[in-house]
């Protein structure tokens, strides 16, 4: 096991740069997720820590080592392919036995790291197989186990999950989770989807045209995203946002939106009255209320049974999403007044996008 | 409209309902779209086979249709040193000139598939022999291998290389390597660009996959390329060596079988004994006696072909 720590890193493919200095550090034991849209340069940064792409600019390390100039084999990474890239010609148990073959590993030790890795993942009735008749579960398992056997320094993982039907993805989600806790081995994950993010990581770092956006535990991303981008990207529904602007008369301050929409605020230091801000509430931090809030016309609800969703429009037309867990009944096309903790509102810069700090939160 | 329309036309007539009811039978309609094909093949195809084979039974000549004689034909061909001297040719022929031809053709494949600078253009080049008529080709070859003017000779001379002429289509051994060499350069498009097909469809994570499972160059061909690409190889080695042994256009322009039947073919045998010869039911014999060598080909390829365990099974 070892850490990985990626310094000011550039990548360019010919004339056109796709990583613009990314800096991140990933402790011993880590488990990683590198998240973002897609042409984020989330891969890329992957294969570049693999060694399948070089390093424009910039230096990576595994443990101690920089590896800029090592070659993929020479690294100690495995990696976990997107379509799990399996020797289509070769048994289950000759995949996973295909990196100590070429180590020159003996017949009977690799046999026993396989049948080792084999339990681990729940393979052994499998291992006789090929490929092409395994499920797609089962050759994701199977690409894990690849990695498994190798007993790598560090676990690469590009997209694992996406060719999967979302119940299994679910499932596997799990799974790798468990094998990282037992194996503790250092692992980079990358996904485009947040939720996959969020539940398996210690650490995300969020990417979005080349750069970092943010880096930090899942939750501390959720409730302390550092701008719009981050806000709008982590969480499912996404966080509602309103454009409006400060307005500080009386005293306390209060954010004014179109539609004659009027929240109080927590004290927020280092903003003027009339400042032009970005407002965000998560969906679940809504709540009715009666007589102040935001007026919303109701569009459409949505029983989960664990909760309702519901779908509004303010006056403004913006869209608004509240989540309850309280099973209120809605009619499409009344109006509800909907109000949030000041302690629960992010305020975020019109222009820049950035976090402002406020005093209290919970 | 089509309601009133429908409703004035007359009961159908009893040819047309058993005409409709045959089109509904499947069998009768398989049956039926299947006539043309079975026609042409039948026509273009049986009719000559069984031609050729039934000449090989008589003693045709050119202009006299011949009586039935048995295997008379197939007797003296036994006893005929010339015949089995060109069974020989066209094994020699046949074995070396496709060993050449996949060695250099996998090799410019695995050339042609990496990352150059104009990629396509050399893709299209590699074509060429292959687009130029054989005749076209052979008659350059004819050139290149001249006692007098040839290109080889002059250049290897001016380089110092040798003091003399080569005698490349005089001398049997000399005209046995030239017709191969000639055929090798003709085939090798075919089986490059055939290979460069299948090595494209092999997807790059394997080898990424196993560049990080630590293969060096050689291993990733030994164990990524080579099992992926068996199929094609299987395929584009079959069609080579049935368009090698049946070969007879180059051979028929460079030396017509010589020096002393050293370079004669078994297809440019039949058409000396056959045509030039007039013995009609000859050639036809010795045509006909290249029919188990082709079987084998193809059998051979059949059961190399055959899906291998890998490539059986789900699927998704």
């Amino acid at each position: 096991m070892a850490s990985v720590a990626i310094g000011d890193v550039y990548k360019s493919f010919g004339t056109v740069e796709v990583l613009h200095g990314v800096s991140v550090s990933i402790d011993d034991g880590e488990f990683v997720t590198l998240v973002g849209p897609s042409g984020c340069g989330k891969s890329t940064l992957l294969r570049m820590i693999a060694g399948l792409e070089k390093i424009s600019r910039g230096e990576i390390a595994i443990g101690e080592r920089v590896v800029n100039n090592v070659a993929p084999k020479e690294r100690d990474v495995a990696m976990v392919f997107q379509n799990y890239a399996l020797y289509p010609h070769m048994t289950v148990a000759e995949n996973m036995a295909f990196s100590l073959m070429l180590k020159g590993v003996s017949k009977a030790e690799s046999g026993a790291s396989v049948q080792r890795a084999a339990e681990i993942l729940g393979l052994v009735p499998l291992l006789a197989r090929y490929p092409r008749q395994l499920s797609g579960g089962q050759r994701q398992r199977v690409a894990m186990g690849r990695a498994i056997v190798r007993d790598p320094q560090v676990f690469l993982f590009d997209e694992p999950l996406s060719n999967l039907d979302a119940k299994l993805r679910v499932q596997m989600r799990a799974e790798i989770k468990e094998l990282h806790q037992r194996l503790k081995t250092t692992t980079v994950y990358v996904t485009h989807d947040q939720i996959e993010a969020m539940t398996m990581a210690d650490k995300i770092v969020v990417m979005h045209d080349g750069l970092v956006e943010q880096i930090g535990p899942p939750l501390e991303l959720y409730d302390r995203p550092n701008n719009l981008f981050v806000a709008s990207f982590i969480g499912s529904p996404a966080m509602n946002m309103l454009r409006g602007e400060i307005a500080t008369d009386g005293g306390s301050p209060s954010f004014r939106g179109s539609g004659g929409i009027s929240l109080p605020l927590a004290a927020v230091p280092s903003i003027g009255n009339g400042e032009q801000v970005v407002l965000g509430i998560r969906p679940e931090h809504l709540r009715l209320s009666e007589g102040e809030g935001i007026p919303v016309t109701v569009v459409v609800v949505e029983p989960t049974g664990s909760e309702v969703q519901l779908i509004g429009r303010t006056a403004g037309g913006d869209e608004i999403v509240a989540n309850f867990r309280e099973r209120h009944s809605f009619t499409p096309g009344e109006t509800v007044r909907l109000s949030a903790d000041p302690g629960l509102i992010h305020l975020f810069h019109g222009e820049t996008g950035q976090r402002f700090e406020m005093r209290t939160r919970q | 409209m089509a309601v009133s329309s429908a409703a004035v036309q007359p009961r159908p007539s009893i040819l047309s309902r058993s005409l409709s009811l045959l089109a509904d039978s499947r069998n009768a309609l398989g049956f039926g779209f299947m006539l043309p094909a079975a026609a042409l093949l039948l026509v273009f195809l049986t009719y000559p086979l069984g031609l050729g084979v039934w000449l090989g039974f008589t003693d045709a000549r050119i202009g006299r249709p011949g009586i039935f004689i048995g295997t008379e034909n197939y007797q003296y061909l036994w006893d005929d040193a010339v015949f089995w001297l060109s069974v020989f040719n066209t094994l020699l022929y046949t074995i070396s000139a496709s060993i050449l031809k996949f060695a250099l053709g996998l090799w410019l494949a695995l050339i042609l598939n990496q990352n150059l600078p104009f990629k396509s253009f050399f893709r299209a080049i590699v074509l060429l022999p292959w687009v130029v008529p054989t005749v076209l080709s052979a008659i350059a070859f004819w050139w290149i291998y001249d006692s007098q003017f040839s290109i080889l000779s002059w250049a290897l001379m001016e380089m110092g290389l040798i003091d003399h002429r080569i005698n490349f289509l005089g001398d049997p051994e000399n005209a046995r390597a030239s017709v191969i060499a000639a055929n090798v350069w003709r085939g090798i498009p075919f089986v490059a660009i055939t290979l460069l097909a299948g090595l494209q469809t092999i997807p790059q994570s394997l080898y990424e996959a196993a560049t990080l499972d630590g293969a060096s160059r050689w291993q990733l061909f030994r164990y990524v390329t080579l099992p992926l690409l068996t199929p094609i190889i299987a395929i584009t080695m079959t069609f080579s060596v049935l368009f090698t042994f049946t070969d007879f256009q180059l051979i028929y322009v460079l030396t017509r079988g010589g020096p002393v039947n050293a370079t004669h073919l078994m297809a440019t045998l039949s058409f000396q004994r056959g045509i030039s010869g007039g013995q009609l039911g000859e050639g036809a014999a010795i045509a006909v006696a290249m029919i188990p060598f082709l079987l084998a080909a193809i059998l051979f390829s059949y059961f190399g072909l055959q899906r291998r365990k890998w490539q059986q099974g789900g699927g998704d």
